[in-house]
């Protein structure tokens, strides 16, 4: 079983570099055209910190134009020229505003932050998991990537969102949850049943003008920016900047982040959980006590 | 009993700093005035009523239906909610220290737009009974997106650079607004009859610009000896669209 999933991933990770390592390839085959990378800074001293690793981004510039510039480009804006056929689009990485952060709306992500992104790679979109880079390469990379805007040597990453140890999942916290996604409208995009059909889904852009899809609970089992419950109660909490999707860090307190994503789970109808379990044994048992989620629930409440 | 003293004068003031907000800032005794109007010519598009209606708690706070504002005509051909400011010769000044205010009411932005300063307090309130997201779409600055459910403190937040930049709640897609973090003190902002008021600008050579959301800048030269008073007028070339 591992086997056979570690054979897939490393498939697919080499399909990735196959398709992205080729178009660098042949733009470096022309001997006389100038660097893909001249709009990179000169001078590359930026570094990394990943545990123990250091990642240095002269280092990184070399993979970068290896497997990165045929979709972030040769400018690091996100305009490589495979860009027009993939959505959502690459990242812009002069405006360094990143999805997947542990740090508040607004921050720079740490590096680990970063590391993790590039090692999980993102669901539901053209980047891949780059699992199959060394750990010291992905490090490399990280170092490069923080070349491409000023402000990395102008601020540091906020404060890393401290994530309290996870309560037990019981149905009272799974019953409170589900009151603060009616109360905090997460339905209003995501949908009452967590379909990303809500009202305001069909109009939400990303922070370039992009038409983009709230996440749709119901087909998905992991998220853009992790898997865990852990990684559920950070996305939420620190907002997946650039997007709709705001920080929810100013208005959770003590458990309530824990029972959003106790409830949130039980929306994961295709992905097999504790909550899942418990939420439908109490609707086979009080299917008729519950309340629907969405505007008859808000008007009932007044 | 002194505690009650206490609150009913920060009560108070809270009042009175949230009074000033709207008004250009206080000006230094003396100084030359520029004031003027921004009119248009050509034909505007006609802005259009919103529907609210699948947020029933702010469709009920308006008896007729809100109109989009980003070019906001009046009598006269005259223009609203266009920032006029100085954009060059100003010796620059620090943020005064109280906050400016930004309200969601009724599902709308008030003001539509904020001008404010560089390192000013910005505080931002929820007065509605639904969640609303904040979205300034910043590029200079941060940009940031913090949800904001009923009965919420308000946001205390500031920008460190000059910029325009678009706020807008994901959540009421109408919603749409304007911070203008500027490097100068120097501002004003049309009203419904498209005057504007500068004052006590110290003598000096000065760039005017005067922006509005849809047509962008505008700039003029304007000397100031003395105290004199100046009048300068913008024109934008409407667009139909």
């Amino acid at each position: 079983m591992i086997s056979s999933k570690f054979v897939a991933t490393f498939a697919l990770g080499s399909i990735a570099l196959l398709t992205f390592g080729a178009a660098p390839a042949t733009a470096q085959s022309h001997v006389n055209s100038p660097d893909p990378l001249l709009g990179a800074p000169s001078v590359n001293t930026e570094e990394s910190h990943i545990g123990t690793l250091t990642g240095h981004a002269e280092e990184g510039k070399h993979l970068y134009r290896r497997y990165c510039i045929g979709c972030h480009g040769p400018d690091g804006d996100g305009n490589g020229m495979n860009a027009q056929w993939i959505d959502p689009k690459p990242r812009d990485f002069t405006e360094a505003t990143f999805k997947c952060r542990s740090t508040p709306t607004g921050t720079l992500p740490t590096d680990q932050d970063l590391y993790n992104a590039i090692t999980r790679g993102f669901i539901n979109t053209n980047m891949p998991s780059w699992k199959p880079l060394t750990e010291q390469q992905r490090a490399d990379l990280v170092a490069f990537i923080k070349t491409w805007s000023p402000r990395w040597a102008k601020e540091k990453p906020g404060d890393v969102l401290v994530i309290p140890a996870e309560p037990p999942v019981t149905i009272e916290s799974i019953l409170h949850g589900r009151e603060l996604f009616q109360k905090l409208e997460c339905w209003k995009c995501h949908g009452p049943a967590g379909h990303g059909d809500g009202p305001s889904a069909a109009t939400l852009t990303d922070s370039k003008d992009n038409p983009i899809r709230p996440y749709n609970f119901s087909t998905g089992t992991r998220f853009k920016c992790g898997a865990t419950n852990q990684d559920i109660y950070r996305i939420f909490m620190t907002g997946v900047d650039g997007t709709p999707m705001p920080s929810f860090h100013d208005t959770l307190t003590g458990n309530d982040p824990w029972d959003l994503v106790h409830f949130l789970r039980t929306l994961q109808i295709s992905y097999p959980s504790k909550e899942l379990d418990l939420w439908q044994g109490y609707v086979a048992s009080h299917g008729k006590d519950i309340k629907p989620i969405g505007p008859d629930s808000a008007a009932g409440a007044q | 009993m002194r505690l009650t003293h206490f609150s009913a004068a920060a009560l108070a003031a809270i009042a009175c700093t949230s009074m000033v907000m709207f008004a250009t800032p206080k000006p230094p005794a003396g100084g030359g005035t520029v004031t003027g109007k921004v009119t248009y010519t050509g034909t505007p598009a006609k802005m259009k009523p919103i529907d609210m209606s699948k947020e029933p708690t702010c469709a009920k706070q308006h008896a007729t239906p809100v109109m989009t504002q980003n070019v906001t005509t009046g009598p006269g051909n005259t223009l609203q909610w266009v920032v006029v400011y100085i954009s060059a010769g100003d010796q620059g000044s620090t943020a005064p220290s109280q906050a400016v205010k930004y309200e969601q009411k009724g599902c709308e932005y008030l003001p539509h737009v904020l001008p404010l300063q560089v390192s000013q307090q910005l505080q931002i309130f929820n007065d509605d009974q639904t969640s609303h997201n904040i979205h300034p779409l910043a590029k200079v600055n941060p940009e940031w997106n913090k949800s904001q459910p009923a009965g919420s403190p308000p946001i205390d937040t500031k920008y460190e650079k000059a910029e325009f930049i678009p706020v807008k709640c994901n959540i009421h897609p109408w919603m749409h607004g304007y911070f203008v973090v500027l490097n100068t003190s120097h501002y004003s902002v049309t009203g419904e009859d498209g005057s504007f008021s500068l004052t006590g600008l110290p003598p000096g050579k000065y760039t005017l610009t005067a922006w509005q959301e849809q047509y962008g800048t505008q700039t003029q030269e304007v000397t100031i000896a003395g105290n004199e008073s100046k009048s300068v007028n913008f024109s934008f070339k409407a667009l139909p669209y």
